[in-house]
């Protein structure tokens, strides 16, 4: 039952090389053993999106990925995105349009929406709705996360 | 009342904008503190055993292998936690025959509802216990269960409770004027409608987590919450734990969402604090999906029988509804489950001029999860009600539906007034919130699109409501009856030796924005810039006592005393400063930090051109602080000032709202598209915008949830059979609409700030505003529905293709 793997990774650009269980799922392992409790737990199963966090550059839910599953990649969560300053104008876009309450589901929401913005996605709502599809927010009623959206995407095209 | 009425007018004032919250950023960079992020020395977790089954006798339970299982370090059952647990009971004196009988956090001889829990296990991590739990044998002889609310009260229906006789918790009837004259008159439309409301609950995202130490060499017990209601949960503890209630305290820091949800006496969170006082360690217990939709509070749950009868000019001349609504095996402690059926009864035509009106609600015992408050208590069912039977009603008789509102609206003219039921009302805005919204929404174009579209085979509506909404509760909602619930609210104010103030207050934030609308008073009654103010919530070692947020009353009532502390705060300061300065705390004032002499030409409001700057406020507080030398002796500052504030003439301040719904209904799959949706509301005075823009639409939307998408559904043997977010189903972006709001403010006289709440009205409003757009849709087909969630499925019930 308490199998565990050595597994070497980078996360936030930090190596690491650790034993770890093998059931023990990414997000637990990121907020457990690291202690970066940034990434969210919301459902555990893959439906929520509060624990979106980016693996070799693809956003995936870190509750449906073992940690095993993560030897030798790259993970980025939302601790690393605020560290290098990637996404910094959707976070001050969220602030503006208070595209946040609780706080809970943020860490997924924003990394499935700079996952949009930065592959390019257009600023029509119904298709930033649709993308944000995945993520689960009780408190903002989308709107505003779409507004912030659009005007990281309408101000990324100006400059 | 005291204060300065010219605080909105001051030049660095922060009321009325919108604000950015000083707290967003955190949250956005991971930084975010919420309960299940604490990780203690020697910490332990919990996982529990649940009831398979409804409703059952407790035969055998064999946790020896569980014990045994390495990693363990204790198993818990409910018998076991009997001597270090008093039991509650659900139960307030002013709902006069409420019953409920005592309750332990976990079942001891009989199983009332799947998912009650029946055995904690704690281990050194979370895997270990649930490894545990999972060998842990349980032998349940089954009882016959009841389930169907509507069936609870037959004579030959099992009676869950022996003592009782029956499964009735609580009845209440209201009367007013002549109802059953009023029916039979000639002259009257009579319009009949059965209501049914599916039980939902509140999917915080965050589950519910408790994480509690305790530490024997002081018999001191800290309880870290995601919750509303810190001193509420303190009282609770101590009592039910036996301790001093001051060697609790309960911190609440980032709650990932709430709703009602978190405000609730829950086994497993007093089963967790039970084992870290036995054990002496920590203990951590994090709700997972399963156990959040088994155990968090369900809502909602009625049928209500109910008919209307308009005259032919469109008057309202009666109104009468039965409701029967089932709260689970117990009501729940200490808020109880028979709240939502009683604000049914008050709130069910309170917008209208009401003579004659008569309900009765009933509350039944059934063997399904406990149903208690969650976001906008009762409102939904009474405005679906009264707005559904109105609308219907004006149908009958070919009037608009605007039309008929307007002739029934109480005039905004007419407060104070009363309702029905005798609550009293005061300082509402039906008509002009109704006018609004009609101008925002183009009422009269959008109605004649619609009827060249029917034509064309497309079938969209437009359905109305015209709500009110508790806010800012008194004494009188919990405190009569003997809760250990605050309506007063503390804030306490100390201006910092380098020129900044902390604020802290016993509000709490669960994202609303409640540490930034404090903030934005204090600075701006008190002279500083946002980003020179600190705010403490939410720990009851360092807050002034209060009740928390819950109910809209973070901003209506934390805000006033945070109001008056400012300005008491300041008084002291002006006072300090004058001596210092040789001056007349009359001739000073204090902006941007500095106390400035306010110019012949100032206004008295500070700020005038010709104010000039005599000191920093950091400059006195250190002279305060570390310079006591230099001011004279017979001066003793404290520089701190602590106000409390609780509403006293009225049982709640009403706010109100006028909401419309687009939609657009697709007769051959049964889907609703929500085209638009449009808010005008009046929450008194808006303190930000942006904030309450916020609580407005997450609470539409959360309307929407409960009238398309939620429900809790069991089986006919109490399983609930929809217990993950794959197949519970909540509103997402793709199908929500963008929701217009807008704002008419008519302050509340029974503050100086003026706030009423606003965290209620979209998800008190919305539902009925859908119901009715959906039926206009559906209205040329034959065909109408009054059953929520209004599922596609349904839809094609109600026009008879399935």
């Amino acid at each position: 039952m308490q199998e565990t793997r050595t597994i070497s990774l980078s996360v936030n650009g930090e190596p690491s090389t650790i034993a770890v269980p093998v059931r023990q799922n990414l997000v637990d392992f990121l907020r457990d053993t690291l202690g970066l409790t940034g990434s969210h737990v919301g459902c555990e199963h893959g439906v929520c999106g509060a624990c979106t966090l980016e693996v070799n550059g693809a956003m995936v839910r870190g509750c449906l990925m073992l940690a095993v599953q993560a030897d030798g990649a790259e993970v980025i969560t939302v601790e690393g995105l605020a560290d290098s300053g990637r996404g910094a104008d959707l976070r001050q876009a969220f602030i503006d349009r208070n595209a946040l309450q609780c706080g809970f589901c943020t860490p997924g929401m924003l990394a499935s929406a700079l996952e949009y913005v930065e592959r390019g996605g257009s600023s029509e709502r119904s298709a930033i709705r649709e993308h944000l599809s995945g993520n689960y927010c009780r408190c903002t009623g989308y709107q505003s996360v779409v507004d912030a959206v659009c005007d990281v995407i309408d101000g990324r095209a100006q400059s | 009342m005291t204060g300065p009425l010219t605080i909105f007018d001051r030049p660095n004032s922060h009321i009325g904008k919108s604000v950015p919250r000083p707290d967003a950023n955190r949250l956005l960079q991971g930084r975010g503190k919420f309960v299940d992020d604490i990780q203690l020395p020697r910490m332990l977790h919990a996982a529990f055993v649940r009831s398979p089954v409804a409703h059952g006798r407790i035969e055998n339970m064999d946790v020896s292998q569980a014990r045994a299982f390495p990693g363990v370090m204790a198993v818990y059952t409910g018998a076991d936690l009997v001597a270090h647990v008093e039991p509650y009971v659900g139960v307030l004196d002013h709902l006069a025959g409420l019953r409920s009988p005592p309750q332990m956090p976990m079942a001891v001889d009989v199983v009332r509802w799947t998912g009650e829990p029946l055995v904690m296990v704690v281990a050194t991590s979370r895997a270990i216990a649930e490894d545990a739990a999972a060998l842990i044998e349980v032998e349940i002889d089954e009882l016959p269960p009841v389930t169907d609310m509507e069936r609870a009260l037959d004579v030959d229906a099992p009676v869950i409770h022996e003592q009782y006789g029956s499964n009735l918790a609580w009845e209440r009837t209201v009367e007013a004027g002549d109802p059953d004259a009023a029916f039979a008159r000639a002259d009257v439309t009579v319009v009949e409608r059965q209501f049914r409301f599916g039980r939902h609950t509140g999917v915080t995202l965050e589950s519910r987590a408790a994480v509690v130490e305790y530490d024997p060499s002081e018999n001191m017990l800290t309880f870290w919450y995601s919750g509303q209601a810190p001193h509420m949960m303190q009282f609770i503890l101590a009592k039910h734990l036996g301790l001093p209630e001051e060697n609790v305290r309960v911190v609440s820091q980032d709650v990932g969402g709430s709703f009602g949800i978190k405000i609730h006496t829950y086994g497993d969170e007093i089963a967790t604090a039970a084992a870290a006082r036995i054990l002496g360690r920590p203990v951590k217990f994090v709700a997972d999906r399963l156990e959040s939709f088994l155990t968090d509070i369900h809502a909602r749950d009625h049928v209500v029988d109910g008919r209307i009868a308009v005259t032919a000019d469109g008057k309202i001349a009666a109104l009468a509804f039965e409701d029967i609504t089932g709260i689970g095996p117990y009501s729940m402690y200490p808020r109880t489950s028979a709240i939502e059926a009683n604000q049914v009864l008050n709130l069910t035509g309170a917008a209208y001029t009401l003579e004659n009106y008569r309900a009765r609600a009933r509350v039944v015992f059934q063997n399904k999860n406990l149903m208690s408050q969650y976001r906008a208590v009762g409102h939904p069912i009474a405005m679906v009600v009264a707005d559904g039977l109105l609308e219907d009603a004006a149908h009958e008789i070919g009037m608009d539906v605007v039309e008929i509102r307007r002739r029934n609206l109480i005039r905004d003219d007419a407060y104070p007034s009363t309702t029905a039921t005798g609550l009293k009302l005061d300082d509402l805005s039906h008509h002009k919130t109704l006018d609004r919204l009609v101008a925002v929404m183009d009422y009269d174009a959008r109605r004649a699109e619609h009827a060249h579209l029917r034509d064309a085979g497309i079938y969209r509506g437009i359905g109305l409501v015209s709500m009110v909404e508790i806010t800012n509760p008194s004494p009188m909602f919990y405190g009569i009856g003997g809760a250990p619930i605050a309506s007063q609210d503390g804030t306490t104010i100390r201006l910092e030796a380098g020129g900044a103030i902390h604020v802290s207050s016993s509000v709490t934030e669960q994202g609303q924005g409640t540490n930034t609308i404090l903030a934005q008073i204090a600075a701006g009654v008190f002279g500083v810039a946002m980003d020179r103010v600190k705010v403490t919530t939410g720990d009851t070692r360092s807050t002034p006592y209060g009740g928390g947020t819950w109910a809209s009353r973070g901003a209506g009532i934390g805000g006033e005393a945070t109001l008056q502390a400012a300005f008491a705060l300041k008084q002291q300061v002006l006072v300090v400063a004058a001596t210092i300065l040789q001056s007349s705390p009359d001739g000073l004032d204090i902006v941007d930090g500095q106390i400035v002499d306010i110019g012949s030409d100032g206004g008295g409001g500070g700020g005038g051109k010709s104010a000039s700057v005599r000191m920093s406020l950091s400059d006195l507080a250190r002279t305060v602080y570390y310079r006591g030398n230099e001011l004279p002796s017979d001066l003793t500052p404290e520089l701190i000032a602590t106000r409390h504030y609780r509403v006293t003439d009225v049982p709640f301040v009403f706010t109100n709202a006028a909401m419309a719904a687009e939609v657009e209904v697709d007769p051959d799959t049964g889907f609703v598209k929500i085209l638009n949706f449009w808010a005008v509301e009046d929450c008194g005075r808006v303190i930000n915008p942006d904030l309450v823009d916020g609580q407005i639409r997450g609470g539409v939307v959360q309307g929407i949830g409960g009238a398309f998408y939620e429900e809790c559904l069991y089986s006919e043997d109490g399983q609930l059979e929809n217990a993950t977010m794959a197949d519970y189903l909540v509103p997402m972006a793709f199908e929500m609409p963008d929701i217009i709001v807008e704002h008419v403010e008519t302050p509340t006289r029974t503050s100086v700030l003026g706030a009423k709440g606003a965290g209620e009205a979209g998800t008190g409003g919305s539902p009925a505003a859908l119901m009715n757009a959906v039926n206009d849709a559906l209205r040329p087909l034959g065909a109408s529905i009054h059953q929520m969630p209004m599922t596609p499925e349904r839809i094609l019930k109600a026009l008879g293709t399935v």
